[in-house]
């Protein structure tokens, strides 16, 4: 499948989040590139998932607005949000004794009405959803069953079937071991450059991000605290410099 | 019955792709948090200040009630115990309510820290083993099949019926080589519990002489007449304070999780035995003693958790001086507010329900 | 693409069956179809049972005759006079407590969750009680206080634990917090009735069918079939729920409206059935996990839950009629024993399994 529409613009406008009591970032502005593979990295509570979130319509701006394709996120009806945009989350749960077909099948909801559960371009989307993901052998086996490198690819399988032009993805890689967090990148890089989807993805591995990503957005304490594309010719970013020295063009 | 099987709904975390299971678990119990009271020192403080309300609360008790009695004399009453009305309601009617509720308050207490800690289950309470339904069911067939008529007489098969229960549950929840699994002990429990439950309603309801027995019975009250059933009841808590007392240690390590527990060297299945075997005994005197009294298990563990924190054996010195405060000063309260009217189970329910509910809206609710 | 290449046909793993046309396309489960025809045929079949025995043996075929208005006079008036309305009531009320039961452990994500984490059962026999021993038990009476002391209950356990959402965890404390409340309470007003208003109390408090007539089930069962077919739209996102909030959400479902909108469904199921018949225990909680042991599904399915439930309330309470004739058990008695049997018996054997 190949996207034939305009690649999305999502941006945030003098965004403010947090949650009950705490605010985690104020008066943040991001623009995400149109199709691209963007990458949020930054230590731990920085506020790169919480920025995410409220990318993703998850979480209520205390003020500002994210914007898709220039019209506020909250302005779009939920399914029709949902077949622009689409969330891998942190910490999603299999129900019990589902198989990854199933599992897999239930990204098509936002393309789904009452009557029409089942279509032939639902079957068609589920399928190459899971042949562009690797788990099409697969498919009859229980969710339950499958070791994590396997479970978290029918995850992104069931996020690829909703045919979102934008992916959102938190934390997709931070349990898996090394040779699954790679195999799992390389596929992201596939939907970006092939596929034509937009990516979006918080992880924690700086040199991960340096490799696969065409843009990166670097969050320290809730701010941005560098941005820009990452010099391919290092391929290691040293631990002790800054961030900034890994990236061309940043502001 | 029903609020038990409400009680076991605490989602347990399942893991998302590779995430490790203890790790989902022990997140929030990592490293001990002290309480709102943190340091040994003030800990220690602490329990002083609550030995002295359980003092007050005691005399509270032998005082007050239909007739209102002065320390001075209750004090006598045990000094130069003479021939007057006052002393004898000391002695004979106030003494042993007294004795009894300290003794149910301390067994209850404890047999909920227990069971709390021992099914990593924040909303455990000792009922959920089944020994409320097993000793109510053995007071049916007392009553309704045997005939048997006093509270001395059925007070016994109370405490069989309950053992017998807890033994079940615990067969139903074991697999194979002696493994407890938390879970399915809790739902053994809840099961058993619901078949006894059902089966002796069954029975009551076509027996009305047994029905207007338990009815009295189950409610849980203090109203006992004799020391005869303090002295029936104690040695059984006692030694389950006892048993109790050797499985405090391993009760820390099993709250990080049945691995990393047996990896610091605790013997996790002991432990889980032996807090089993205290439960049943203290849980199993208390009910055949005072009747079902809920929420004092359920609800004093989880406050000391609040105020002296996580380690057992703080939570377990702080429950112990607590929950008979609390199921004293009920007592009293149902006492003033309508004598012999108001149970001190239905007083315990109304104090602890309230608690438990501002606990739940504090912002983080707490684990174990 | 009209024609679907067989390279993208998808394998679920079990036989499914699609239906296409051009209004409309479903997936159906066959395993689970073929789980629920039988048993809405044993169902049946035990109605018919119930209907034919009693103190007056009515044979098959008058049964059967009776449906079209040519049985003998008596036969006649017994079947769909006495009889009916009790036995359809038991499927009606069953199926309601099936899909209750399904709607709240799906909400839970837990199998013990019940309509009972929102207090709702106890504090409808709170407000039946307090009708019962004040102003004496006309039925109409009793079954106001239970809708309204039932509906009251959910109502403060939902406020009590809302705090920008209600947290599921914080739920099922509040519920129990208000739960052990009123069943004290309970327990106390039983206490201080008189013995027989009190035993009469503990039958109503037990859950029971017997003298059901047409003007009490009519009603209830009209209302379980609407909010019935209403949770049935709804089953999809309830699904999808079940996966956590953030998936749901990210797939276009609201999840807090959805959520009260599920709560609102479930309590009134609940709500229909205990009015009329007292809170009847165990059905809600047994009735979806057989069935989805019998239909190996993923989570849980709501039709074959109903068709469960059917079939365990009208089979207890043939059970609760004729196991100690001419005494009439509550039917209440009789579900808790069997469903705490079947819990009993599937512990015993997972713990041999493993």
């Amino acid at each position: 499948m190949s996207l034939t529409t305009a690649a999305p613009q999502l941006h945030a406008e003098a965004l403010t989040i947090g949650y009950e009591q705490r605010v985690i970032s104020e008066n943040l502005n991001v623009r995400i590139p149109e199709g691209k593979f963007t990458v949020i990295v930054g230590p731990n509570a920085c506020g790169k998932s919480t920025l995410l979130r409220a990318l993703a319509r998850l979480i209520k701006p205390r003020s500002g607005q994210v914007l898709l394709d220039g019209k506020s996120v909250t302005s779009l009806p939920a399914k029709e949000l949902a077949r622009r945009l689409g969330l891998l989350p942190q910490s999603s749960i299999a129900p019990d004794g589902i198989t990854v077909a199933d599992l897999v099948a239930r990204g098509r909801y936002p393309h789904q009405k009452l009557l029409r559960q089942w279509s032939v371009e639902d079957e068609s989307a589920v399928a190459e959803a899971m042949e562009a993901t690797g788990v099409s052998a697969l498919s009859g086996r229980l969710v339950d069953e499958l070791s994590g490198g396997q479970r978290q690819r029918v995850w992104v399988a069931m996020v690829l079937a909703q045919q979102t032009p934008l992916m959102l993805l938190d934390e997709p890689t931070t349990f898996l071991d090394i040779a699954h967090q790679i195999e799992l990148l390389e596929l992201f890089r596939e939907l970006n450059l092939d596929k034509g989807h937009t990516l979006v993805a918080v992880l924690h591995d700086l040199n991960h991000a340096s490799r696969y990503a065409d843009h990166i957005i670097a969050m320290k304490d809730g701010v941005v605290v560098a941005e820009g594309a990452p010099r391919r010719r290092h391929h290691r970013v040293l631990g002790g410099g800054s961030v900034r020295d890994g990236l061309q063009n940043h502001r | 019955m029903v609020p038990v099987v409400s009680q076991l709904m605490a989602p347990a975390p399942k893991p998302h792709a590779g995430e490790p299971a203890t790790a989902a678990q022990s997140g929030d119990n990592a490293a001990p948090r002290g309480g709102v009271v943190k340091r040994s020192g003030w800990r220690v403080t602490f329990l002083f200040a609550a030995a002295a309300i359980l003092l007050g609360a005691v005399v509270l008790s032998l005082g007050v009630g239909a007739k209102l009695i002065p320390a001075s004399t209750i004090l006598q009453a045990f000094t130069n115990p003479q021939d007057t009305a006052d002393h004898a309601i000391i002695l004979e009617s106030r003494l042993p309510r007294t004795l009894m509720g300290i003794a149910v308050g301390v067994a209850l207490g404890m047999a909920g820290a227990l069971i709390q800690a021992i099914t990593r289950n924040p909303l455990a309470d000792p009922g959920i083993l089944g020994v409320n339904a097993g000793a109510s069911f053995a007071i049916v067939v007392a009553i309704g099949v045997f005939g048997v008529a006093t509270l001395s007489g059925y007070i016994w098969f109370a405490f069989g019926g309950a053992i017998l229960t807890t033994a079940a549950v615990y067969l139903i929840g074991t697999s194979g080589r002696n493994v407890v699994n938390p879970i399915r002990l809790t739902l053994a429990g809840v099961a058993l519990g619901a078949v006894l439950t059902g089966i002796g309603s069954g029975l009551t309801l076509l027996n009305p002489k047994a029905f207007d027995h338990l009815r009295s019975w189950s409610i849980g009250s203090l109203d006992t007449r004799s020391m005869e059933s303090v002295a029936t009841v104690a040695p059984f808590m006692g030694v389950g304070l006892l048993v109790a007392l050797f499985c405090v240690r391993g009760l820390n390590a099993l709250a990080l999780g049945d691995d990393l527990a047996t990896s610091l060297g605790a013997n996790v299945n002991r432990t889980r035995i032996l807090g089993v075997v205290a439960i049943t005994l203290l849980s199993g005197a208390a009910t055949a003693g005072a009747g079902a009294i809920g929420f004092v298990g359920l609800m004093v563990p989880h406050v000391a958790r609040w105020i002296v924190g996580p380690d057992q054996r703080w939570i377990m010195a702080t429950t112990v001086l607590l929950s008979p405060i609390l199921l004293l000063v009920s007592d009293v309260v149902g006492r003033v507010a309508a004598p012999g009217e108001l149970q001190v189970g239905v007083v315990t329910a109304f104090i602890g329900a309230p608690v438990l509910i501002a606990l739940a809206r504090r912002r983080k609710v707490s684990g174990l | 693409m009209s024609r679907l290449d067989p390279g993208k046909r998808v394998d679920f793993g079990r036989p499914v069956a699609v239906v296409r046309n051009r209004s409309l396309s479903l997936r159906l489960d066959i395993r689970s179809m073929l789980v629920c025809i039988p048993l809405l045929l044993a169902a049946l079949a035990v109605a018919v049972v119930s209907l034919a025995t009693g103190d007056y043996e009515v044979s098959v075929q008058q049964v059967l005759q009776a449906f079209t208005g040519d049985a003998p006079g008596l036969a006649q008036t017994i079947v769909m006079e006495w009889r009916l309305p009790r036995v359809l009531a038991a499927l009606v009320f069953g199926a309601a407590l099936g899909m209750s039961g399904g709607i709240f452990q799906s909400m839970t994500r837990n199998p013990l969750g019940s309509p009972d984490i929102i207090g709702f059962n106890t504090g409808a026999y709170t407000g039946a009680l307090i009708v019962m021993l004040t102003v004496g038990g006309s039925y109409a009476g009793v079954a106001a206080g239970a809708l309204v002391g039932g509906v009251l209950t959910a109502l403060a356990v939902y406020l009590l634990a809302y705090r920008r959402g209600s947290q599921g965890f914080r739920l099922i404390i509040v519920g129990i917090g208000i739960s052990a409340m009123l069943a004290a309470l309970n327990h106390w007003l039983i206490l201080q009735a008189e013995l027989e208003a009190a035993l009469a109390a503990a039958v109503w408090g037990a859950g029971s069918l017997n003298g059901i007539t047409w003007e009490q089930a009519a009603p209830a069962a009209v209302v379980v079939v609407v909010v019935g077919l209403a949770t049935l739209v709804v089953a999809r996102r309830m699904q999808l729920l079940e996966m956590g909030d953030d998936a749901a959400r990210a797939l276009g479902v609201r999840a807090e409206p959805t959520r009260l909108l599920l709560l609102i469904l479930g309590v009134a199921l609940t709500a229909a059935v205990t009015a009329v018949a007292g809170p009847i225990a165990f059905v809600a909680l047994a009735a979806p996990q057989l069935a989805r042991r019998l239909t190996r599904s993923a989570g849980i399915t709501l039709l074959p839950s109903a068709v469960m439930g059917a079939f365990l309330l009208v089979s207890s309470d043939l059970a609760a009629q004729r196991l100690f004739a001419p005494i009439q058990l509550p039917v209440g008695v009789v579900t808790v024993c069997i469903g705490g049997i079947y819990l009993v018996w599937l512990l015993a054997r997972e713990a041999r399994k493993s």
